[in-house]
């Protein structure tokens, strides 16, 4: 899926890091995966690192193979049915085909739960700690003043959100983490969709924010 | 090294010669940078398997790769048996998929890499991994053989920068991919100063930028 916009707010170079050596968690490989599918500046980076991977690979000291290890591969080469040709499965959609598998579609698949103010949500599954989870803002809403008690990034797929530090439109990516505190405003015109990912739940800051937290699962 | 290939007595099977100017290449360069452990006929060998199942082929990137492989496993934390069983099979796939490896997108050892890479998530790390969309390219662009050229340039220039990093900042920029261990947890088990090792490691990554700038 392709952006027309130029895309300003980017991959860390860390979550690239990550995505590229495997030690990334499912939720943000999820939002990387999606952002990349968008965004050839971190397609480009993601495949140095790979680079480096590599050029690690090449020259890391070598582990001694087992006695007959190159026998085992052969016969476990042929033990495999031939390959057949992979066809790409091409399914109409709206999002990068990464996202597509976890929601089973399109954005007009998703089922949303309301959580307040028409903010809605729709929390995707993935293993680990961390959480992913579509947020649908209505155009000129805010979604509640919060900070976080770890790292959040949002990356928006369709309108586009404001909030203290810049704005947001499609393929860009917020990172936000225990320091910032800020209050996501979605700008008039359009909805604003997002895939939102946290390690740590949110901190809302009014009271009844905090009673309702747990039974949103935010 | 050399030893590994002391049971290979030609190593390049008939099937080399029939490829064109590619495996003519393979052919007139490939012995000298076999015996120098080089990394620079990767590629071809790899085209090779994949055209015509060429066996031979596939036992030189065997007997380079899949100790190294089984080295980056082992410190991606796997013990022994599952790095070697791991790395078995990371080779299998690098046979089964080699069609799909494409020169003019990334090197042999890049591409090695990202397979082994998927192994240590799917078999070690137990979890799923979100892929980007391909990119997807008009069918009339024939991929050119200069671009083919300048990318295996450009991976040789960061294989040598990374080979000629001192010891001590190679093992550094190792720990901090390979392992998932922060620059603290690096400090803790090297017992050098926090400081220390976040100036090599900068060092280390401003000298691989210059070397490929």
């Amino acid at each position: 899926m392709k952006n027309d916009k130029k895309i300003e707010h980017h991959l860390s170079e860390d979550l690239l890091m990550r995505y590229s050596n495997g030690t990334l968690c499912e939720a943000f490989s999820l939002a990387v995966a999606t952002h990349i599918s968008m965004c050839d500046d971190c397609r480009a980076a993601l495949e140095s690192y790979e680079a480096v991977g590599g050029a690690l690979l090449d020259t890391t000291d070598p582990e001694e193979m087992g006695d007959e290890s190159f026998e085992s591969v052969m016969a476990l080469i042929e033990s495999q049915p031939a390959q057949t040709e992979q066809v790409a499965k091409i399914v109409a959609t709206d999002v990068p085909s990464a996202l597509s598998d976890y929601i089973g579609g399109s954005l007009q698949d998703v089922k949303w739960r309301p959580i307040g103010l028409g903010v809605k949500q729709s929390l995707l599954k993935t293993s680990g700690n961390s959480t992913a989870r579509l947020l649908y803002i209505p155009a000129g809403t805010a979604v509640p003043h919060h900070s976080h008690n770890g790292n959040e990034l949002t990356l928006v797929l369709k309108g586009a959100f404001e909030d203290e530090v810049a704005r947001f439109g499609p393929g860009d990516v917020e990172m936000a983490d225990e320091d910032l505190d800020h209050q996501p405003i979605a700008v008039e015109g359009e909805d604003c969709i997002c895939l939102a990912v946290t390690d740590a739940p949110l901190k809302f800051q009014t009271f009844i924010h905090k009673l309702v937290q747990p039974f949103l699962k935010i | 090294m050399l030893r590994l290939f002391d049971d290979i007595e030609n190593p390049y099977s008939p099937s080399a010669n029939s490829n064109g100017t590619l495996a003519g290449q393979v052919v007139s360069m490939g012995p000298r940078i076999l015996e120098e452990n080089n990394s620079q006929n990767w590629e071809q060998l790899l085209v090779l398997v994949s055209e015509t199942n060429d066996r031979i082929a596939f036992r030189h990137l065997f007997n380079h790769f899949a100790p190294r492989i089984k080295s980056f496993l082992m410190k991606a934390g796997a013990d022994q048996t599952m790095a070697e069983e791991c790395s078995q099979e990371a080779m299998a796939t690098v046979w089964n998929k080699a069609k799909l490896f494409d020169p003019n997108r990334a090197s042999a050892s890049t591409w090695i890499f990202t397979i082994a890479r998927n192994k240590r998530i799917d078999a070690i790390r137990k979890v799923r991994r979100p892929e980007p969309d391909e990119l997807t390219w008009p069918d009339e662009i024939e991929p050119a053989q200069e671009e083919a050229l300048e990318l295996k340039q450009q991976s040789e220039i960061l294989a040598d920068a990374i080979k000629n990093l001192p010891e001590k900042q190679r093992q550094l920029v190792e720990k901090a991919f390979f392992k998932e261990l922060s620059h603290s947890e690096i400090a803790l088990e090297t017992g050098l100063p926090l400081g220390t090792i976040k100036s090599r490691i900068r060092l280390a990554l401003e000298r691989l930028r210059h070397a490929m700038g």
